[in-house]
């Protein structure tokens, strides 16, 4: 284990139950959030990314279960095995915005539109900091004046209704900051934002992460948020992680055929009207009714006979070498691709 | 393309103000003045791109013409074949007329279709409005129409309810296509989609556009989605039109400073092309309560006295022999600061 590993997940399954029926929402993955890297888990919707980060926060809803494999919170003086602990015991609730903080994807919702904003921040620090009432009400201030709210000592007395979309946003990042937590989870933080706003959060949450040595998670379904922002990057598919590595690995030389098709759907800015979108054949599969081998087969162009039996397990791209940071994938063929 | 375009629709100084009412008496304490002047041509068989931020007016924009929202002002013309009328004033059977060479794409794939009639139910009203009598013909019309847009005819007698996001957007358009229009608004019509989705939708519409020569007005907030379909693009800000030009000269001299920071902003799906980006400053501001001059200058970056107090106007320039339109005092001095910027 690398001494910079924050957050170790390893071979997680979750698994949804509605109506006697099982949704293996999650199967087997593994990855790891390091200390001052950023990382991406890109996908489409319904592939598991936030169930993925609501497992990391013992969120999931009482129909998720976690089947098996581990996550653990590798704290300064501890080690904490996450999935054993109970969802809303002493231990967890320490944990959540003390050390993992998570922002959510429409700040609307996720603030609560009767309570100041400044109490809701103050209810954060008065939670985990032991801080007399004014101590903790200038702290408020202080957090959303380094968010860059404007005018924070009036702000902090106003309601969510009175901020904007960005502003919102803001305020939960500071929220979420009031602990100086060692990881930040950011779910789809900009998804309902206007581009210039987006590119505000992102310089913002770039420059906490410089500052102090903060770890990120973020899930999108952006292709071109993983480029500008991502270290790492975990490319999800149906619930598996289909390839994953670094930013240039996984962007330069996509590996997987799901990896390379998603790239090959997009326009790209600055491409113009020449290039070529492939868009990929047919739809994500029922999850109640999945392919018995590999998730993407009935869509890949690579399939064979095995993919349809058989899920592949994780290779190394380059098997020899030893790099700090691999390049994984799950595929059978990825070096017809590699090759071409 | 030539000088010989031919222009399909005209919008001349376009305005549609929205009243925000307050107090027990609804009195109305102001406007949301959601089009504040919008200039624009629209020739037969282009893409026209618009985009903007939210609340920018693009929407409104495209349902002003459609006269799904009543402007408060302005024209737009309209070529019908016996020459340019002004859509506005249309009545009765011309204004059905003009219905029918106009069509819309919704953004929304759930809530644009209903849920309680079945698809050939959702086609049914506008065919039998627009004369086809027997139901046998309409049938068949259906058909067509659905495998046009590569689904299969028996999907006619099912529920929007089976459909999944791709495959009623795709509904959408074949509804719009029913009557066989001329030009199509296609506001947000793929934004609700999934990305691999995206791609099969836009390949689509622009199959379509080939094959039945069609105008679109293409709504949308993503710059790289307009890049792929537009022949132009407009940009707008707080209801006015900021920029306007073909789209390759648009990204390749950008000239507003609002375009280049909206430009900037873009995450861009290459990472060979990490780039700086232009923050913009604060908020769009309240178009009830727009700022003084040019309504771009508190978030702009070069802003002068002369933009708090004189309102810029949109000016035509002409950059080897394609035009640029460009509603900035200073328009030509950026050009000089984008090269530095880049």
């Amino acid at each position: 284990m690398k001494q910079d590993t924050i957050v170790e997940v390893k071979d997680l399954c979750v698994n949804f139950y509605t109506n006697q029926r099982c949704n293996k929402a999650l199967r087997e993955v593994s990855f790891s959030i390091r200390k001052a890297r950023t990382l991406c888990i890109v996908g489409e919707s319904g592939c598991g990314k936030s169930v993925t980060a609501n497992s990391i926060m013992q969120l999931l809803p009482d129909l998720g279960r976690i089947e098996s494999g581990t996550i653990t919170y590798h704290g300064e003086d501890e080690t904490v095995h996450i999935e054993k602990l109970p969802r809303n015991g002493r231990k967890m609730r320490s944990l959540r915005g003390e050390h993992i903080a998570m922002i959510f994807q429409d700040p609307m919702t996720a603030l609560n539109p009767v309570f100041s904003v400044g109490y809701q921040i103050e209810e954060m620090i008065r939670e985990h900091l032991e801080l007399s009432h004014s101590r903790s009400s200038e702290l408020a201030v202080k957090l959303l004046k380094d968010m860059g709210v404007p005018l924070p000592e009036q702000r902090v007395r106003e309601y969510p209704h009175q901020y904007s979309g960005g502003m919102r946003q803001r305020a939960m990042i500071a929220m979420a900051m009031a602990c100086a937590p060692k990881v930040l989870i950011a779910d789809e933080p900009t998804t309902a934002l206007d581009v210039t706003i987006q590119a505000q959060i992102f310089e913002l949450m770039l420059a906490l992460k410089e500052e102090k040595q903060m770890a990120i998670l973020l899930i999108t379904h952006d292709m071109g948020v993983v480029a500008e922002l991502a270290d790492d990057v975990a490319v999800m598919y149906m619930g598996n992680i289909v390839e994953s590595g670094t930013a240039e690995q996984v962007m330069s030389s996509p590996s997987h055929p799901y990896t390379r098709a998603l790239l090959d759907s997009i326009p790209v800015l600055g491409r113009g009207k020449a290039q070529n979108l492939e868009p990929i054949r047919g739809t994500t599969p029922d999850p109640y009714n999945r392919p018995a081998g590999c998730q993407f087969e009935p869509r890949c162009d690579y399939a064979t006979e095995l993919c349809r039996r058989q899920m592949p397990t994780e290779e190394s791209v380059n098997a020899s070498d030893r790099e700090e940071k691999p390049h994984m994938v799950r595929c059978f063929n990825y070096k017809e691709l590699t090759h071409v | 393309m030539s000088d010989t375009r031919e222009i399909l629709m005209k919008v001349e100084d376009l305005k549609t103000y929205f009243p925000v009412r307050k107090g027990v008496f609804k009195r109305t304490a102001g406007y949301v003045k959601a089009l504040d002047g919008v200039d624009l041509e629209i020739y037969r068989g282009e893409t026209l791109g618009i985009v903007g931020e939210s609340g920018c007016g693009k929407t409104t924009l495209g349902k002003s013409v459609l006269r799904l929202h009543t402007p408060n002002g302005g024209k737009v013309h309209y070529a019908f074949p016996d020459g340019m009328r002004n859509i506005l004033e249309l009545k009765g059977s011309e204004l059905d007329e003009a219905r029918r060479r106009l069509q819309i794409v919704f953004q929304d794939p759930y809530s644009s279709l209903n849920p309680s009639f079945t698809i050939f139910g959702s086609f049914d009203d506008p065919l039998r409005k627009f004369g086809v009598k027997s139901k046998k013909d309409r049938q068949k019309i259906v058909e067509k129409l659905l495998s046009d847009v590569n689904l299969p005819g028996d999907y006619m007698t099912r529920y929007p309810n089976e459909f999944s996001g791709g495959q009623r957007q795709r509904i959408g358009i074949a509804r719009a296509l029913s009557v066989d229009p001329e030009l199509i608004v296609c506001d947000e019509a793929v934004s609700a989609l999934d990305v691999s989705i995206q791609a099969q939708v836009l390949k689509l519409l622009r199959r379509l556009q080939s094959e039945r020569n069609l105008t679109y007005l293409f709504i949308t907030h993503d710059l790289s989605v307009v890049e792929y379909v537009a022949d132009r693009i407009a940009v707008m800000y707080l209801g006015k039109v900021v920029e306007l030009a073909d789209t390759e000269e648009l990204f390749r001299r950008t000239l507003h400073p609002y375009t280049q920071a909206l430009l900037s902003a873009i995450p861009i799906a290459d990472i060979t092309k990490r780039k700086k980006r232009i923050p913009l400053q604060g908020d769009v501001p309240s178009p009830v309560n727009p700022p003084s001059g040019c309504t771009f200058h508190p978030r702009c970056a070069f802003a002068t006295e002369k933009c708090r107090e004189l309102s810029p106007q949109l000016e035509t320039f002409t950059f080897e022999g394609r035009e640029h339109l460009v509603r900035c005092h200073y328009a030509l001095d950026v050009t000089s600061r984008t090269q530095v910027s880049q």
